[in-house]
């Protein structure tokens, strides 16, 4: 099998129907896999259709689903409610759906380059307070308690509020690790490492278990507050490395400009050397940003209803028993449209720092060659 | 420190105080600065552990590792060391610990077998196969880990009971109470059996690598069923001469199977989710290393005569696998630790007894510390023996 596997790299041609064909039915092995394969296909394909779409019940009561061999699809709709916004009481929903929209905005103005600017730091620091607020009732409306929140604005504001607030002392634990005082340095390792070698289910449960402990008797912290810490801390340690990677690929000649300059080592990050080093790093935040969306699901251990728990417990519902291979399905359905879309424009991303647009990376290494 | 501090300390002197000179220049600039943060951490920690010892006291608790020689009185569903309801914490804890490993393990191992097949097979030049993979590979890169694992345990949990088990295989079972695999039987025959065959593998291994001294070449394909020859030959000639092996075949035994080796639903829900979800990565990481092999190695080794397996094994594999054990390393690493996940479906690994202990003893300081270094610990061993395995493949790699 090794010598088919590696005709691709080698001959990267590509003439349509005739190539096709040949790689299809080509060489005996090619054959082989291509019949090894549509017999998979039909051995898995005709059940899952019947499963998820011939033989569904797509509306109607659980009466009429426990009578279905398909999947019961009515009861994602019966529980839509549920599964997105939890607990959140149903006459103030409009704020749930509210706040995920605008989430939803925030993130698609982030990924718009042309927003990319002072502008938007701001706008992050306005929805990281505002939205919370929003949820909360604050000012003035009725109050809905944190532990009211659920499903699909839980999830995005517990991984937009861990990304915004760790951006900040991951860049710091970029620079103190890269930084020439030996004290400072110790720290970040220290910091990073740790926190890097641990589950995040450990953080969690330091976060939830032992920080009520360690608080004077009587103060207590929200739990949604502390998961939130929780969260920021490991996503700083793992953030503070991809920027790091930045500022290592920063030639030396850019801090030699600055210096010569007249910047002191604040103005001369701040101007100089993090614009080029986080622009550089924008593909792998993405990734890493697509990876907390997936770890905000561990809040599931200590008992918080994000969205795939919100998911998981509307098929406890003693109306809609045991339905949990249609919850899983819709939430797998959101988590990968949500992830997918993210690494596509990922690399949709990457491909245009290639091609070294105006707002690409190439000013880096141009404006190096320039300085040396 | 403070006479030595500025930028001179930078220029050791060969003659002067060595030691005082190079701690003074590894501190560097602003030595009051880096020492009050030093100093702000300690007062935060020192406030926050006071707190907390003050906390554990109001409830009645002491503060220390006393409660691990105490008896754990949760029961374990599965352990490699016996254990019983009432031993010792520190054993509850070790037996956590070696589910964790025992997971971790078998989970790198299967998940490297099936990423480098998946690796290989992405680079296929049959459209449907490579598409299939990639397919494969972002269905799972963009769905969260922890819902892979609902869905095994799910599935694995919706097969049928023990007496209508499937059996794919003569031998194994497959059942809602778990996976039973046949084994071989605990008699001393069988033993010697295993024995005498291991040992003729490690003689026929020893007499292979004396054969291909000096560079002279076997098929891998050749020396490996020589191997398996010299491992099963024993057990074959007793078979023959009426002694063979005896084999624990899994059966039904009233309403439960025994025999055989058992792996619980939840074990398995976590080892194919953790498998299937790190395959994936390894899956890109491979085909990332084959493809970082320039073309002009391949069409050099062409020029010279030699075979697409040849050429893989000879001559791109080695450069790849540059590229490549770094970044295992690290799959390996997250593999470990989202065995942690096991909390969330049942699978007593090392998370799972501590948070018990924590929440039956009221220890949770300890309880996460040891959590914290007992992961620190394996991530440090892991990372040890993959330096060690990429050393030495750099190194044969200048012959």
């Amino acid at each position: 099998m090794a010598n088919l596997a590696l005709s691709a790299p080698v001959s990267p041609r590509f003439d349509g129907w005739q190539r096709l064909r040949r790689d299809l039915a080509g060489t005996r092995g090619n054959l082989a896999i291509t019949l090894a394969l549509l017999g998979l296909a039909a051995w898995i394909v005709p059940p899952l259709w019947r499963w998820a779409v011939s033989e569904a019940v797509w509306s109607g009561d659980s009466a009429r689903c426990a009578a279905a061999a398909g999947a019961c699809w009515a009861f994602i709709g019966e529980k839509l409610n549920f599964i997105l916004f939890g607990f959140y009481p149903p006459h103030l929903q409009w704020r749930a759906l509210l706040a995920l929209l605008l989430m939803a905005a925030l993130v698609a103005a982030t990924a718009w380059p042309r927003f990319w600017g002072r502008g938007l730091v701001a706008l992050w620091a306005a929805s990281v307070l505002g939205i919370p607020m929003l949820l909360l009732g604050w000012p003035g409306g009725e109050p809905v308690p944190t532990e009211k929140w659920g499903g699909l604005p839980v999830t995005f504001l517990l991984s937009i509020g861990a990304f915004a607030a760790a951006f900040p002392l991951a860049i710091l634990l970029a620079l103190g690790r890269r930084s020439r005082m030996g004290g400072l340095r110790l720290l970040s390792v220290i910091f990073i490492e740790v926190l890097r070698g641990v589950p995040f289910i450990a953080v969690l449960y330091a976060a939830t278990l032992l920080f009520p402990l360690m608080l004077p008797a009587g103060s207590d912290i929200d739990k949604f507050l502390r998961a939130e810490v929780a969260l920021t801390l490991f996503v700083a340690a793992y953030l503070a490395e991809v920027v790091r990677g930045g500022l290592q690929a920063i030639p030396v000649g850019q801090y030699e400009a600055a210096k010569s300059l007249g910047l002191s080592y604040w103005p001369s990050m701040r101007l100089v050397v993090l614009p080029q080093a986080l622009r550089l790093v924008i593909p792998p935040l993405v990734n890493l940003a697509i990876g907390i969306f997936q770890d905000t699901t561990l809040v599931i251990i200590i008992g918080m209803f994000d969205f795939l728990n919100t998911a998981r417990v509307s098929a406890t519902d003693p109306n809609w028993l045991g339905f949990y291979n249609e919850a899983y399905a819709f939430a797998a359905l959101v988590y990968f449209a949500v992830c997918f879309g993210a690494s596509r424009y990922s690399l949709w991303l990457e491909r245009r720092f290639a091609r070294g647009g105006r707002s690409g990376p190439n000013a880096a290494p141009g404006a190096a060659a320039q300085a040396a | 420190m403070t006479s030595s501090a500025p930028a001179p300390a930078s220029r050791p002197d060969p003659k002067g105080p060595g030691l005082a000179v190079a701690v003074a220049a590894w501190w560097g600039e602003k030595p009051w600065l880096q020492l009050g943060l030093f100093v702000a951490v300690g007062v935060v920690f020192t406030l926050l552990g006071s707190n907390l010892v003050q906390n554990m006291h109001r409830v009645g608790l002491t503060p220390g590792f006393a409660f691990l020689g105490h008896a754990a009185n949760f029961e374990i569903g599965e352990g490699l060391i016996g254990y019983a309801a009432g031993d010792s914490y520190s054993r509850a804890i070790t037996v956590g610990l070696l589910n964790t490993l025992k997971v971790a393990l078998a989970g790198c191992i299967l998940a490297t077998v099936l990423g480098v097949a998946l690796g290989i097979a992405r680079l296929s030049s049959n459209p449907l196969l490579s598409r299939l993979v990639q397919a494969y590979v972002e269905l799972v890169r963009n769905t969260p880990l922890l819902l892979q694992i609902f869905f095994w345990n799910t599935l694995l949990h919706a097969l049928p009971g023990p007496r209508q088990a499937l059996s794919p295989l003569p031998g194994v079972l497959l059942s809602n109470r778990g996976v039973f695999l046949p084994f071989l039987a605990d008699d001393a025959r069988t033993l010697t059996l295993a024995a005498l065959g291991l040992l003729l593998a490690v003689i026929v291994g020893a007499i292979l690598k004396w054969w291909t001294r000096g560079g002279a070449r076997m098929p891998l394909a050749w020396s490996g069923l020589w191997l398996c020859l010299a491992l099963l030959a024993p057990a074959a000639i007793g078979a023959s001469l009426g002694v063979g092996p005896g084999l624990d075949l899994p059966r039904l035994a009233g309403f439960n199977i025994r025999g055989g080796v058992s792996l619980s639903p939840e074990f398995m829900a976590l080892l194919v989710a953790l498998v299937v979800n790190a395959a994936a990565g390894i899956a890109e990481t491979v085909r990332g290393g084959i493809l970082s092999v320039p073309v002009g190695q391949w069409e050099a080794a062409r020029a010279l005569g030699l075979g697409q397996g040849r050429i893989m094994r000879l001559v791109v594999l080695p450069q790849a696998l540059r590229v490549i054990v770094p970044v295992m390393t690290s799959s390996y690493l997250s593999l470990t630790k989202n065995s942690s996940l096991a909390v969330a479906i049942g699978f007593p690994d090392l998370v799972n007894i501590l948070n018990t202990t924590a929440n039956t003893t009221g220890q949770a300081l300890e309880a996460i510390l040891i959590m914290m270094l007992a992961y620190l610990a394996v991530s440090l061993a892991v990372s040890v023996a993959m330096n060690l395995f990429n050393r030495r493949w750099a190194l044969r790699e200048r012959h």
